[in-house]
Order: structure tokens, then C-alpha cells, then sequence
């Protein structure tokens, strides 16, 4: 396999560059990892994760749709989309890139949601294979191996070297782009590394978590289930959960008058909020009980139902570590489950 | 880049009709003339006045008027009061069609069809009513029950006493919750007067009206040996992007602006009862 020294890094960044906009993980002045736009000297962070997902670039959490101007009884309507700029996105992690593949479905399924393809025809993903899981992670639940990430192209480390091969043309492309800075390497020390990483990933709190009692034919049955109640006693609808998770892609459209004419705005919205289904004639989901089950509901049962068996979750455990009263997928699904 | 369907066209209002207190009926043409675009019974369009907001109205013209498109619009919000407010020439924008239709091509054809309707619940049965006389000979008889709270509060009134009521075939039977002064004609709720009314149990229903009445008439119509599968609705919740991606207006797996709004009521007792 092709492979570079992870002390070139760097240079690695810097021919990416070159030709592309770069975004890499890197460690913010607090710790936390987020992404980046590259700039020379920036260090790829060594953090298992961005605190936020990488679904910003192709589903930003707002972006303008379309601008209108306003001239007495008239309305002009402003189309203001642009071609996307080439970007690759470096170091995204197993459960990241199995999430586009889940937001294709929404975005992507007819008619074609313009704004997102534009973006994901341009952006290359480069994923990194995972060698420290936290005990957190539960990718493997849903058929996600983190030594094996999906992506365009995907890179592993061996400790010394980082070892790079294609999945597509677009990854091809991508490695034609850098291939100066390659050379052959072999992959025995590699294999070791995946081999460990493999075997803490067994060993991982979360391991044996099964989506077995889950799926789009138990839609009443968990619907239904007086479960909910205890569950969402003592959710306080923060959202939080939504806005870091891969997959959540509800939103919202919204207007902003700017004085000189009409923005029409798309944002993250959350189906945890009281006001997501308020309409005139009342509220279908009066009570938290009611959001909080839709929220679960959609990632265990009508997703699936939708989506060829499909899970709307890719285990990346962000809701476990930021829900503010420590609920979250796992302890729904360990309730729901049927022994 | 392609048209986006988030990308709205511009339609112009060259008619308002005051229906009712609360009900204005709006017309809307292109600014070339003619419709924005083509739509079968049923399905529904986006309307908006760009910084005031977006919503989703069921088209209650026909696809067979060729001229225009029609809007019943029940005053309640704050688009709606902002739409109430507007004169003739004032430019909207437009998406759509959205979601699906009543089945007047397929199952509905060669049936006799009995639409119960209450309050501006008529306004998405207008649609396939007007498209059923235009194409009277694909369909049996035509039985209209529609009531509302008043006299004053029938929508499309004058429409339906000079045409609907002088058509053959076609039966009206009208009903208002409480005894008005001039009112001669019944007297009474919505379900009750199609209990007493006894249609034929070989009519296919099309129902749409506030919750609380289609519950109470669907409930009826089942004394009446009436089946699900013979009972069509229309549903209403709330939507942002009209094409299943926004993601609020589900029932179960369903999204009523994709997957509906138009439910048979078989189909709808298999979702969760959260609408």
C-alpha cells in the first residue's frame, strides 16, 4: 500500500493545498477537536473525535437557499447558489463517513436537494482508520468497522507511516494528487495495528450492543411502548443530542429581513424542541415524551422502515458524552430491546 | 444548476374572494398568465410572502380549470392574516405540487362518491368535486354532505347553490351547527346528519373537516356498515420543505407532505395514532 511518514505530514497538507481547500481535525485552545480550514503549521489533531460532526460540510447547521427583493406589490426571486469550491476533508472517522452515506439518502433521494449534491460532488473524503475507540463508541453496532473506514479514500496508521488506497475514482484522483509524496510500503507492522484495534473494539462496554429487536416492522409495538414515559422523564428538550449527531438532519426555513431585501435562511432544527411541530390547528407532539420518542423512534424503526433496514445512528457516541442528563441512544435501545 | 424545488416561482393574485368571516378564496396565475403549474386533486403547494413566512395550502381549483389556480384560505396565523390583508395584484411565491392526490384516475373511477366536508374542510374536496363534474362520465352518482358552525360560514356557497346544486346527479346536502334567521335547510353536527341521512354503503367516501369530526363521522359511517377501505382523507400537519426531508410532518414513517396528505383510513390505522 502507499504510504507516507507521519512526520511529513505536513508536506502532505501543504500539496493538498496546492490544488484544494483542506479541512483537518485539529485541537482547539480548549482541548476539543474541531475542523479546520488548513493553514501552514497547522497539527492534525490526535483526538478520537470532533466534538461537532462532520456534517457541516455538506449539510451546514445555516445557509442561505435563496434571496428575494421586494419593490411594492412585486417580487424578484434571487437564485444565489454557486458552484462549491474543491475541499477535501481530512481525518474523518468511521462513524462520519457512514453518516454521509445516510444523509445521501435523505438529501439525495428525489427531487435531488441541489444545495447538498453541490457540495458533495466537490468534497473529497479522506477518512483515518480509528486506533484508540473510546469506550463511548459503538460504531459496531451497526456494521461499522472503525479499522476500515468508508470514505473516497482512507488512511491508516501504523504509529510511523500513514498508509493511504482508494474506494472510487474521486479518492483516486485524490492520490494522483499527492502522489509525489508517496512511495510503496509494506503494511506487516499496519496489520499488527488494525489487528489490536480490532481487539479493543471487542473488548469496548458498548460491543455487545445488538440492533437485533430493531427495524421498520415494530412500528406500533415500540410506539406504543410504556417505556417512553420513564425515558423521557427527565429529557429537558436542549437539543444538544441533535446538533451533534452525524445523522439528525431536520430543519428549518426562515426569513431574515436585512433592510435591503428578503434572506431566505435553511438551519438545523431539532424535533426536541416544543415548537418543531406547532401549527395552527394545535401540536400533533404535546409533550416531551412525545418529541423525545420521535427522535428514537425515527433512528430505530421508520429510518429502517424507509431505508432497507437501515439505522438512522452510526454509534459515533457524541449524544452519550454531551446529553446534559446522560441520556441517550444505548440506554433506549437496552430498554426497548426484547430478550 | 438544476431548479431546486426550495426555489420558489412568483404567482400573481388576480382575484380574492371573501367567502366566509374567516375565508378569503385567492386566485393565482404566472406573471405570463396561465397556471404556475399542473396538479391533480388533492395535492397541495407551497405559498409565501417572502419575510413574512412559508406554508403549505391544499390547491382547491380543479387541474381541469386550465386558466388559474385557487386558494381557500382560513384566516389563523401569521401569513394567513398578512394574506387576508393584501389586494389584487400583489405577487406571491410558489412552490409545488406536493404530495400525492385522491385517486380520481384509478380507484375513485366508475364509483359512486359521497364527499363529507366541514367548515374549510371543503376547500381540498372542492378540487376533486369539480374535477369529478368535469368528468361526470367517469363516475356514479355524487352525494356532497358539508356543514359549518353558520350560513355565513359556508365556503364556496354561491358555487355550490348555482352550480353544484343544478348539476343531475349530484346531491348537496347542507348543514349548520345552530338555527339561523333565513336558514330553511338543516340543522345539526356534521356526523350526525349523515347518520340520519343513510347513504348507501356502496359509496366510496372522501371526508376531510376538523379532527373531532372526522372522528366522530368516521366512527358513524362504520355503524353504518361503512368499510376503511372505502374512506379517503386528507391530513394536515406541519411542513417546512413540502419533499420529506425537513422532517416534522411524519406519521410513523410516513410524511404526510410526501407519502400524503391523502390517506385511506386503512392505511392510516397502521401508523401511530400521533396526528
Amino acid at each position: 500500500m502507499l504510504k507516507i511518514s507521519l512526520d511529513k505530514l505536513d508536506k502532505l497538507f501543504e500539496a493538498i493545498t496546492a490544488s484544494k481547500t483542506l479541512y483537518i481535525p485539529v485541537d482547539r485552545e480548549d482541548g476539543a477537536a474541531e475542523y479546520r480550514k488548513y493553514k501552514s503549521g497547522m497539527k492534525l489533531s490526535n483526538a478520537l473525535n470532533t466534538v461537532r460532526s462532520a456534517k457541516d460540510f455538506f449539510f451546514p447547521q445555516t445557509e442561505n437557499l435563496v434571496d428575494f427583493k421586494m419593490d411594492g406589490k412585486n417580487i424578484e426571486v434571487i437564485d444565489i447558489r454557486k458552484e462549491s469550491e474543491d475541499f477535501v476533508i481530512f481525518g474523518v472517522r468511521a462513524c462520519d463517513a457512514r453518516s454521509f452515506t445516510i444523509l445521501d439518502k435523505v438529501f439525495l433521494a428525489e427531487p435531488v436537494d441541489s444545495y447538498y449534491k453541490n457540495r458533495r460532488e466537490h468534497g473529497t473524503v479522506v477518512t483515518m482508520a480509528c486506533t484508540r475507540p473510546a469506550e463511548t463508541c459503538f460504531c459496531g453496532t451497526f456494521g461499522i468497522d472503525a479499522t476500515s473506514p468508508e470514505g473516497d479514500a482512507a488512511c491508516y496508521s501504523d504509529g510511523e507511516n500513514l498508509f493511504i488506497e482508494a474506494h472510487n475514482e474521486k479518492g483516486q484522483k485524490f492520490i494522483d494528487s499527492i502522489s509525489a509524496l508517496l512511495e510503496d510500503g509494506d503494511t506487516a507492522k499496519l496489520e499488527e495495528t488494525r489487528s489490536k484495534t480490532r481487539e479493543i473494539l471487542k473488548k469496548l462496554p458498548l460491543a455487545n450492543l445488538s440492533t437485533d429487536s430493531f427495524g421498520g416492522d415494530k412500528l406500533n409495538e415500540y410506539f406504543n411502548s410504556d417505556k417512553w414515559g420513564e425515558l423521557s422523564e427527565s429529557c429537558l428538550g436542549c437539543g444538544t443530542c441533535t446538533f451533534v449527531c452525524p445523522t439528525c438532519q431536520c430543519y428549518d426555513i426562515k426569513d431574515f429581513n436585512t433592510g435591503h431585501g428578503i434572506k431566505r435562511f435553511r438551519c438545523w432544527d431539532s424535533c426536541m424542541y416544543s415548537d418543531f411541530t406547532k401549527m395552527a390547528h394545535g401540536n400533533p407532539r404535546l409533550t416531551q415524551l412525545e418529541r423525545f420518542r420521535q427522535r428514537f423512534m425515527h433512528k430505530l424503526v421508520y429510518f429502517p422502515a424507509n431505508n432497507n433496514g437501515e439505522f438512522g445512528c452510526v454509534g459515533c457516541g457524541r449524544c452519550l458524552s454531551k446529553c446534559p442528563i446522560s441520556m441517550n441512544i444505548v440506554k433506549v435501545m437496552k430498554a426497548l430491546e426484547v430478550k | 444548476m438544476n431548479n431546486d424545488t426550495l426555489i420558489p416561482y412568483i404567482g400573481v393574485v388576480t382575484d380574492i374572494r371573501q367567502d366566509t368571516p374567516d375565508v378569503k378564496t385567492f386566485r393565482v396565475v404566472s406573471t405570463e398568465g396561465g397556471k404556475v403549474f399542473e396538479h391533480m386533486p388533492g395535492q397541495c403547494a407551497m405559498l409565501s410572502i417572502p419575510g413574512v413566512g412559508e406554508a403549505m395550502f391544499s390547491i382547491t381549483s380543479s387541474p381541469t380549470n386550465k386558466e388559474f389556480m385557487e386558494f381557500s384560505i382560513k384566516k389563523c396565523g401569521c401569513l394567513t392574516t398578512w394574506l387576508h390583508a393584501m389586494d389584487v395584484g400583489q405577487q406571491i411565491t410558489i412552490r409545488g405540487p406536493y404530495g400525492n392526490a385522491f385517486p380520481v384516475e384509478t380507484e375513485l373511477k366508475g364509483k359512486d362518491l359521497l364527499f363529507i366536508a366541514g367548515g374549510i374542510g371543503l376547500a381540498p374536496l372542492r378540487s376533486v368535486i369539480n374535477y369529478v363534474r368535469a368528468n361526470r362520465s367517469n363516475y356514479g352518482d355524487v352525494q356532497i354532505i358539508y356543514g359549518s358552525r353558520s350560513k355565513d360560514d359556508l365556503v364556496d356557497y354561491k358555487e355550490i347553490i348555482d352550480e353544484w346544486m343544478n348539476d343531475d346527479g349530484i346531491e348537496v346536502d347542507l348543514t349548520i351547527d345552530n338555527p339561523q334567521e333565513g336558514w330553511n335547510g338543516h340543522v345539526g353536527f356534521v356526523p350526525n346528519y349523515v347518520k340520519e341521512l343513510n347513504p348507501s354503503i356502496n359509496k366510496t367516501v372522501l371526508i376531510c373537516g376538523p379532527p373531532i369530526m372526522i372522528k366522530f363521522t368516521l366512527a358513524g359511517l362504520k355503524e353504518l356498515g361503512f368499510k376503511e377501505t372505502q374512506v379517503y382523507t386528507t391530513m394536515e400537519l406541519r411542513m417546512k420543505c413540502g419533499v420529506g426531508k425537513c422532517g416534522r410532518c411524519n406519521i410513523g414513517n410516513k410524511y404526510v407532505c410526501k407519502d400524503g396528505p391523502v390517506f385511506r383510513f386503512d392505511q392510516l390505522g397502521e401508523l401511530p395514532d400521533e396526528y
